[in-house]
């Protein structure tokens, strides 16, 4: 089962670089929209992430930072990323595979990939939103934006 | 099912008929193969239902996949404040393959716009606002790549890059 709201957010510590680790405790004190999805150069996926890197700036202007994560090796991301120009990290859910994906309950066990799933986590690290698409469905920004509106605006 | 959030108002770009019972709006990106491609689509259901329809179109550039889709897309607005949008709007879509700064400078010149005017407005901030604007509205409504349409505020899933799956929403 997909994680829920007010549930805290498992941490991870997974490459985001050939050398350079990222944990999701890192981003206390931010919001993080977290993007599961199956693979790196499959259609969907980079139709989806392709968007969402152009909405990087709205995601900054609500305080969050987004964090792409599939199974995908940090060398596939590095040319994957480079390739379509991404400005925001690719976790490598990698060893052991899907691990995290695992925790978070989006991880399908007969493909061996993510499902396409997003996470919207505050800045104590709580869950506040979650999302599963079916997989071949690019799911678009509007959820992610909703969410982080609800967010902001409960709080002013 | 996603709803258009931004309303069709005085400021959009129209063609048809102000008054039919059917409005589609359609979010598109100036280099994108797939808005190319519907382009001629859109023309076809014009000719035939003009009466019956109103088109919007508005502005969804992916600036990363597509380097010239938002020089494209000021470029558009840019000649529409000289009453030529559309005229603009076509012309970029039939020369699709080979957009670049000079294409557009030449496509301008072709239209006899007044050149000072359209470069000043085609790097205006004013302009700028206005196309991001637009693309913010469509992320906030659904859009999720381009073409999305758009038809009386339900976005329209049924399209299958074929003219007669577009045709299909002047019989629902």
């Amino acid at each position: 089962m997909i994680l829920t709201p007010n549930t805290p957010a498992p941490d991870f510590n997974l490459y985001a670089t050939p050398d350079q680790r990222l944990k999701l405790s890192d981003f206390k004190g931010k919001k993080v929209i977290l993007s599961f999805y199956p693979a790196d150069w499959s259609p969907v996926c980079s139709d989806q992430l392709a968007l969402y890197n152009e909405t990087l700036n709205m995601f900054r202007k609500a305080g969050a930072e987004l964090l792409g994560i599939s199974v995908d090796s940090k060398w596939c991301h590095l040319a994957f990323s480079q390739d379509r120009k991404f400005h925001f990290p690719l976790l490598a859910d990698f060893e052991p595979k899907g691990a995290v994906a695992k925790q978070y309950g989006i991880y399908n066990n007969d493909g061996g990939e993510a499902h396409r799933a997003l996470f919207v986590i505050d800045e104590d690290g709580i869950i506040q939103w979650s999302y599963l698409s079916p997989d071949g469905i690019n799911p678009g920004a509007d959820g992610i934006l909703d969410a982080l509106d609800q967010l902001n605006n409960g709080k002013n | 099912m996603a709803h258009l959030k931004t309303a069709v108002s005085k400021g959009d770009h129209t063609l048809g008929n102000p008054k039919a019972a059917k409005v589609l709006v359609e979010y598109g990106d100036y280099q994108c193969p797939h808005c190319g491609l519907a382009f001629p689509f859109i023309n076809r259901l014009l000719d035939n239902y003009g009466d019956e329809i109103l088109f919007v179109f508005r502005n969804f550039p992916l600036q990363e996949s597509h380097p010239a889709a938002m020089m494209a897309a000021l470029a558009a607005e840019a000649a529409g404040l000289q009453g030529k949008f559309w005229e603009m709007h076509d012309m970029i879509f039939e020369h699709q393959a080979s957009l670049s700064a000079d294409t557009l400078l030449h496509l301008a010149e072709k239209l006899q716009l007044d050149m000072q005017k359209f470069s000043q407005d085609w790097r205006s901030q004013e302009l700028m606002s206005r196309v991001e604007g637009d693309f913010e509205g469509g992320l906030r409504s659904g859009v999720n790549g381009t073409p999305t349409f758009f038809l009386n505020g339900a976005r329209y899933d049924h399209y299958n890059e074929t003219y007669e799956s577009l045709e299909q929403m002047m019989r629902d």
